[in-house]
């Protein structure tokens, strides 16, 4: 099987939003960054399916030279090679326009299997992985918790592929679906494996194919501002030594908010 | 004109779409709204959906709606757009809305906005906000390359009583065809997982923890935490994820909800999914050592500070009395 994984870099969760001037992005020269969540577990998540199935896991990024670093932590981690959309503007490019560009990129490749995290951890649209379905020609399904490929079906047939969508409350249905498909993946549906030594070695002499970005792509939304949200409720700060916080908090909830 | 695509599952609306319809009163300034219903049999949610202050009720019925697929509520909601040609297609921003709506604004190369919780402005000059960076930031951001724009709306971020009732509005069918050879998933039956041994949602206190806690290793402080407040103990997704709590005890939009007399966050950032399942408490408690984390936003009383220092203190101050 031939599988793709899409992968973003994002801020770090430890990292504290600053804006830039014009308030329409963030400020990037303060921001570290690491390999959005769900798509780690996208790509444990074709390890696995190769080591049962053979074939081959290559990674596909779109976003400024910065996004080597998890390109190349995902091949330390087990992907085969890896595809890179470079351009500066894809950094805070927006859904359609990542889309576009990986479904240049990806096209002629012919995966068997595509698989993309279910939401960015910075812009969120929770919309990439399903536009590129659509540019890809192949079917999607949602925030997956469990992936089944029968490989004695092959390649077009109804039901090589049955995955388990999460629903709302604790609820979940499988589904069953041809391929190649598109997967959204969802966080927790595996554990996760991290770089080994040898891993990371191995990756220094991984290929990185360079893809540049098609010309005319526009974007579906634009950021008129960017700003700390606006708190709704009164919360009482309570400052002090962790002992007299705990005094006091203990005493309010007893006494003002009778929740003890 | 707006039209807010309803959502229902098995003849029964989803509340959201109240929410939803809310958005679209807000949203109007002047123009009219029409609500769609999708299904294979939908007549009693669009007699209950025909009770908002809306011009009509349009009703696609079609046996390759049910049950629920990405590639014929896309087609459905496709034909019934390019028929309508609304300005804005507003849904409630659930599971179904995130698998579906993607494919239709792709396929309609119309802008999708996703996630909102509130709008400024009305009409066409309107602009949308939504979360970025984990919660972190909030955007305001417009459409671009409309009309349509379709926009879904983050679950609570709109009151469903604060949708305006107006009687009846007219329901009307429309014609839609589906090739149902062109649907190409095949879902099986829903069901539930996780064993529900403990109900939360019976709990008088609650001591959540999440990834600040570090390791498996620190649970127990949590538990010991939650003794002394004689409370259950629960989780955010991650805790769960990892196993280090099992699944029925995690809050959120993929776990219970909750709304005891006091529930107490401890090392959980606030992700809007954490907080529609909990945000409904009496009392709520954060303790995070980020003083701009999410989850202050709904506290009612906040530490900041080190959960591994505020926690003893507080078990030792609890243990006191
Ligand atoms: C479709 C979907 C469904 C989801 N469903 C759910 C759900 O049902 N429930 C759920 O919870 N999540 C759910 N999530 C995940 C959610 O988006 C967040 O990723 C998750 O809630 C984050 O968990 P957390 O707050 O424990 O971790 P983090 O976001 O990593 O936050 C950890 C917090 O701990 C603080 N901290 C760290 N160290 C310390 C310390 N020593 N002392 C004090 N504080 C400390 C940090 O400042 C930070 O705020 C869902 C996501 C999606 C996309
Ligand atoms: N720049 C990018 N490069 C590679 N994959 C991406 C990129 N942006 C988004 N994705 C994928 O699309 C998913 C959903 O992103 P989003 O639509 O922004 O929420 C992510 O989890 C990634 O798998």
């Amino acid at each position: 099987m031939k599988i793709a994984v899409c992968i973003k870099q994002v801020p770090t969760r430890e990292w504290q939003p600053r804006l830039n001037d014009s308030k329409t992005w963030i400020r990037e020269q303060d921001v570290s960054y690491e390999m959005n969540e769900p798509d780690a577990y996208a790509l444990e998540e074709a390890l696995r399916l190769r080591e049962k199935h053979g074939g081959e896991v290559v990674v596909c990024s779109a976003g400024p030279a910065r996004v080597q670093t998890v390109i190349r932590e995902a091949l330390a981690r087990g992907a085969d090679r890896a595809i890179h959309v470079e351009h500066d503007s894809l950094g805070a490019a927006d859904a359609f326009v990542i889309a576009e560009a990986l479904a240049a990129a990806m096209k002629d490749e012919k995966f068997d299997l595509v698989l993309t995290g279910l939401q960015s951890d910075d812009q969120g649209h929770g919309q990439t992985g399903v536009i590129l379905a659509e540019r890809l020609g192949m079917p999607s399904s949602t925030i997956i918790m469990d992936v089944q490929v029968d490989p004695s079906t092959g390649s077009g047939q109804v039901a090589a592929l049955r995955v388990k969508r999460e629903l709302e409350g604790g609820w979940f249905q499988w589904i069953a679906m041809p391929l190649p498909a598109l997967l959204t993946i969802q966080s927790g549906i595996n554990q996760l494996r991290y770089a080994t030594l040898k891993g990371i070695m191995a990756a220094k002499k991984k290929e990185i194919r360079k893809a540049s970005l098609p010309d005319g792509l526009q974007p579906a939304q634009q950021i008129v501002g960017l700003a700390v949200p606006t708190r709704s409720k009164q919360t009482q700060m309570i400052d002090g030594s962790p002992a007299a916080a705990a005094k006091e908090l203990v005493q309010r909830l007893r006494e003002e908010a009778r929740a003890l | 004109m707006i039209l807010v695509i309803a959502e229902q599952r098995d003849g029964k609306l989803n509340r959201a779409t109240w929410e939803t319809i809310a958005a679209a009163q807000q949203l109007a300034g002047g123009m009219p709204i029409k609500v769609a219903v999708l299904g294979a049999a939908t007549a009693a949610v669009a007699q209950e959906v025909a009770s908002a202050a809306v011009a009509e009720v349009l009703v696609a019925e079609h046996a390759a709606l049910e049950p629920y697929t990405p590639d014929a509520y896309a087609f459905a909601s496709r034909s019934l757009i390019e028929s309508a040609s609304p300005t804005y297609v507003l849904l409630p921003h659930t599971y179904q809305t995130r698998d579906f709506a993607p494919l239709l604004a792709a396929r309609l190369r119309k802008p999708l906005i996703t996630d909102v919780t509130a709008i400024s402005g009305t009409g066409t000059d309107a602009a949308f906000v939504r979360p970025m960076f984990q919660g972190k930031l909030a955007a305001q951001v417009k459409p671009v390359g409309g009309p349509p724009a379709i926009v879904t709306m983050q679950i609570g971020a709109f009151r469903a009583d604060a949708a305006q009732k107006g009687g009846s509005a007219a329901v009307r069918k429309v014609d839609i065809q589906i090739d149902p050879g062109a649907v190409r998933q095949k879902p099986e039956a829903p069901f539930r997982e996780a064993k529900q041994a403990v109900d939360l949602g019976q709990a008088e206190r609650i001591v959540a923890v999440g990834r600040g806690i570090k390791s498996q290793e620190n649970i127990p402080l949590a538990e010991k935490l939650a003794k002394a407040m004689d409370a259950e103990v629960a989780a955010s997704r991650p805790i769960c994820d990892n196993g280090w709590l099992p699944m029925e005890r995690q809050i959120g939009s993929s776990g219970q909800t909750v709304a005891p007399k006091l529930y107490v966050a401890l090392g959980i950032s606030g992700a809007i999914q954490h907080l529609v399942g909990m945000k409904g408490s009496r009392t709520i408690v954060a303790i995070n050592k980020d003083a701009e984390a999410p989850i202050f936003e709904v506290a009612d009383y906040g530490i900041v500070g080190d959960l591994f220092e505020i926690a003893p203190a507080l078990i030792t101050e609890l243990e006191k009395s």
